[in-house]
C-alpha cells in the first residue's frame, strides 16, 4: 500500500513540473512553444474544416408589415392572410428564440453533444470518435483541469500579495502582470487559440471596452490581451474569493444585488471609476446576457448614458473546435466548464474597433444602436434589435401596438388624423 | 446532453405523417426539432405558452387566432401529429403533388383547405358564417386602438356588403371564396419549408 502511495505521489510532481514547465512558465511569459499551434493544425485536418466565408446580414424585425408592398387602402378580408402567414413563418422559425440554444453546425465535428441531425455513421468515424473521446476526456481533462486550478490559485494568492504593497506605479505594473499571467494560464486551460485584429485600438485607462457576450470565457479571451477592471455582482462562494482577492490589488467595480436596481447609484460608481484616469478600462457587455455568438441583440444603454469613451470589441468563435456559447438554462457553471474543457479547443477572432464616443444631438439609445451595428458588421454577426431579456421575460405590449398602428394607417391611407384621434 | 429529439420520433410515425400531410423525410425530423424546442415543458405536446414565447408571434395582432387553430376544439395541448396537421395547410402547391393519390379526399394544402383555414380565423364559433361580430373582432384586433368604433364599423358593413349575396348579412364559406377568387391564395398562404 505504502508503495503504491509514492509511485502515485512521484507521478504527480512529474506531471506537475511537466505541466509548469511546459505550459505554465511560458505561458505567463506570453511564449508560445508551438504545441496549441500543432495541435489545431492536427485538428483542422482531422475534422476538414472549412473556411467558411461570414456573410454580413443586416435584419430589421420589428416592421412584421414591411412586407406589404401592394397594399391599397382600403381593409380587404385578405389582409388576415398576411399576418397569418408571418406568425405561421415564425412558428416554424423565428429570429429570437434560436439565438438562445447552440448553433447548428454544417458538419459534424465528432462531439456527441452537437450531433442532432447528422443521422448515419460509420464504423470508421465511431472509431475515430471513440478515439476522440479517450483524448477529450483522459489526456485533455486532467491536464485542463490541472491548469484552471493553478490559474485561479496564482490570481487568488498573487492578488492577496500584491494587495499588501502601498499603493504605486510598482503595484499597479504587479498587479497587471498577475492578472494577465492568472488569464494566460486559464486560457491554456482551455485550448484556447485567439487572434487579435487591430491592436492599435485597444482600450485604454478611463476608457468603457463594450464587446458581445457569449459566455464568461470572453473575460479571459479579452484579460490574455489587456487589463480590466470588472464590473458584476458580488457573488458568494469561490467567485466571491476569486472577486475579494482582485479587488485587493487593483479596482474593480462589484455591486451588490440591492445596488444593482438602483440605476443611478449604478451609473454613479462607474462615472466616478472612469474620472479617474488611474484606473483600467471598464469590461461591460450590454446585452446582459449570453447569445449564441450567430447574433448581437439589443444593447441596454445604461452603459452608453456615462459619457467617456468607448472602446468596442467584436468576439466570434469558431463553433467547429466547440461551441462556447452557454446556455444557463440547460447547465449551470460547473457542467458548462467541463464542457468546455472536454472540447476540443476555444478558437475564436477578436477585433478591436475604433473608438467611439456619443455625438450631438444623438440619445443613448441610438449611439447604443450604432456601436452595436459596428461590432455585428465586425464579427460577421447579425444584427437585431430584440432584447436578449426575451430568453427569461415576455416580449412588451407596445411592440404589438406598434404594429396594428401600421397596419391602421395603411388601411385608413391619407386620413392620418381621423386615425390618430379614434377614440376606442 | 445534446437534444437527440429526432430518435424520439419512430419511423412508423413519420411515414404516417407523411402521408397525411404530404412532408418529406427530412421536413418531418427538422420541424419534429423544432417542436421539441418550442416544448419546454418537455411532455410531447405544445401549450398555449409555449407558442407565446416565440416573440415575433406574440406581437403578432393576430397571433391568439392563429395559435388557436393548433389546438382542436376545447384542448389545451397539440401533439406532434396535430402541429403537422395544422402546418400542413401551408405548404406550396407544386405543380406534380406527390400525394395525388390521397385518397381521403384533398390535400391539406390546396386551395379550398387554405381558404378554409383562413375562413375559421375569422369565425370564431364555426357556424361556418363570419357575423358582422365576428368580422369586427378581427379588425379590432389587427387596428389596435387607432381607429374609431364608428368608422371600424363602416368598413365591417362595406366588407358585408360587397360579399354577401344572399342577402343574410352574414359571409359564408362560399360567400368567401367568391369573394377571394382573383386573389392569389396560393401564393399568400403558402410558406417555405427547408428540406
Amino acid at each position: 500500500m505504502e508503495g503504491a502511495w509514492e509511485i502515485a505521489f512521484v507521478l504527480f510532481q512529474v506531471w506537475l513540473s511537466i505541466v509548469v514547465g511546459l505550459i505554465v512558465l511560458p505561458a505567463m511569459f506570453g511564449v508560445s512553444l508551438g504545441f496549441t499551434d500543432i495541435y489545431i493544425k492536427v485538428l483542422v485536418k482531422t475534422l476538414e474544416v472549412k473556411a467558411f466565408l461570414l456573410c454580413l446580414v443586416s435584419f430589421q424585425i420589428h416592421n412584421v408589415l414591411s412586407g406589404i408592398i401592394e397594399k391599397d387602402d382600403d381593409f380587404t378580408m385578405c389582409d388576415a392572410f398576411y399576418f397569418c402567414k408571418k406568425g405561421i413563418e415564425n412558428i416554424v422559425e423565428d429570429q429570437v428564440t434560436q439565438r438562445f440554444t447552440s448553433e447548428e453546425l454544417a458538419s459534424w465535428n465528432l462531439l456527441t453533444r452537437t450531433n442532432n441531425n447528422f443521422r448515419y455513421i460509420s464504423v470508421r468515424l465511431t472509431i475515430i470518435w471513440g478515439l476522440g473521446v479517450f483524448i477529450r476526456y483522459c489526456i485533455l481533462l486532467p491536464l485542463r483541469i490541472t491548469l484552471a486550478v493553478i490559474g485561479l490559485s496564482w490570481l487568488v494568492i498573487g492578488t492577496t500579495l500584491v494587495g499588501l504593497l502601498p499603493s504605486s506605479n510598482a503595484k499597479n505594473w504587479l498587479s497587471d502582470l498577475v492578472h494577465i499571467t492568472c488569464y494566460r494560464i486559464c486560457a491554456r486551460g482551455l485550448s484556447a487559440t485567439i487572434r487579435y485584429h487591430n491592436k492599435e485600438n485597444r482600450p485604454k485607462k478611463g476608457g468603457i471596452c463594450v464587446a458581445n457576450h457569449t459566455s464568461p470565457i470572453d473575460i479571459v479571451i479579452l484579460a490574455n490581451d489587456g487589463c480590466y477592471a470588472m464590473v458584476g455582482q458580488v457573488h458568494g462562494g469561490l467567485m466571491g474569493v476569486i472577486q475579494r482577492s482582485m479587488v485587493r490589488s487593483c479596482p474593480h467595480v462589484w455591486f451588490e444585488r440591492s445596488e444593482m436596481k438602483d440605476r443611478h447609484a449604478v451609473a454613479k460608481r462607474l462615472k466616478d471609476h472612469i474620472a479617474d484616469k488611474t484606473k483600467l478600462p471598464i469590461l461591460i457587455f450590454p446585452e446582459g446576457t449570453c447569445i449564441n455568438n450567430t447574433s448581437v441583440m439589443m444593447f441596454k444603454k445604461g452603459s452608453f448614458e456615462i459619457g467617456g469613451t468607448i472602446y468596442p470589441v467584436a468576439i466570434k468563435y469558431d463553433p467547429q473546435f466547440g461551441d462556447a456559447f452557454w446556455n444557463s438554462a440547460k447547465n449551470n457553471m460547473v457542467s458548462y466548464l467541463l464542457r468546455m474543457m472536454t472540447s476540443w479547443a476555444i478558437v475564436c477572432n477578436m477585433w478591436y474597433l475604433p473608438p467611439m464616443t456619443r455625438q450631438d444631438g444623438e440619445d443613448a439609445v441610438q449611439f447604443a444602436n450604432r456601436v452595436k451595428s459596428a461590432i455585428a458588421h465586425q464579427g460577421g454577426l447579425v444584427d437585431l434589435s430584440w432584447d436578449g431579456g426575451l430568453k427569461r421575460e415576455k416580449v412588451k405590449e407596445s411592440f404589438k401596438e406598434e404594429q396594428q398602428k401600421m397596419y391602421s394607417s395603411m388601411i385608413v391611407g391619407l386620413d392620418c388624423h381621423e386615425a390618430s384621434e379614434g377614440p376606442v | 446532453m445534446g437534444s437527440r429529439a429526432s430518435s424520439l420520433l419512430r419511423e412508423e410515425d413519420i411515414e404516417e405523417i407523411k402521408k397525411e400531410t404530404g412532408f418529406s423525410h427530412s421536413q418531418i425530423t427538422r420541424l419534429y426539432s423544432r417542436f421539441h424546442s418550442l416544448d419546454k415543458g418537455e411532455n410531447g405536446a405544445l401549450s398555449r405558452e409555449d407558442f407565446q414565447r416565440i416573440p415575433e408571434l406574440a406581437i403578432n395582432p393576430l397571433g391568439d387566432r392563429i395559435i388557436n387553430a393548433f389546438f382542436p376544439e376545447g384542448e389545451d395541448q397539440a401533439n406532434f401529429r396535430g402541429f403537422m396537421r395544422t402546418l400542413a395547410h401551408f405548404r406550396p402547391v407544386e405543380d406534380n403533388e406527390k400525394n395525388k393519390d390521397l385518397t381521403s379526399g384533398e390535400p391539406l394544402n390546396s386551395r379550398t383547405n387554405k381558404l378554409l383555414f383562413a375562413f375559421r380565423l375569422y369565425d370564431l364559433d364555426r357556424d361556418d358564417k363570419i357575423s358582422r361580430d365576428e368580422l369586427l373582432q378581427v379588425l379590432r384586433m389587427m387596428v389596435g386602438v387607432n381607429i374609431s368604433d364608428e368608422q371600424l364599423g363602416s368598413i365591417a358593413d362595406r366588407t358585408i356588403q360587397e360579399a354577401d349575396t344572399n342577402g343574410d348579412m352574414c359571409i359564408s364559406f362560399s360567400e368567401f371564396i367568391k369573394v377571394l377568387e382573383k386573389v392569389d391564395v396560393e401564393q399568400k398562404m403558402s410558406i417555405r419549408f427547408l428540406h
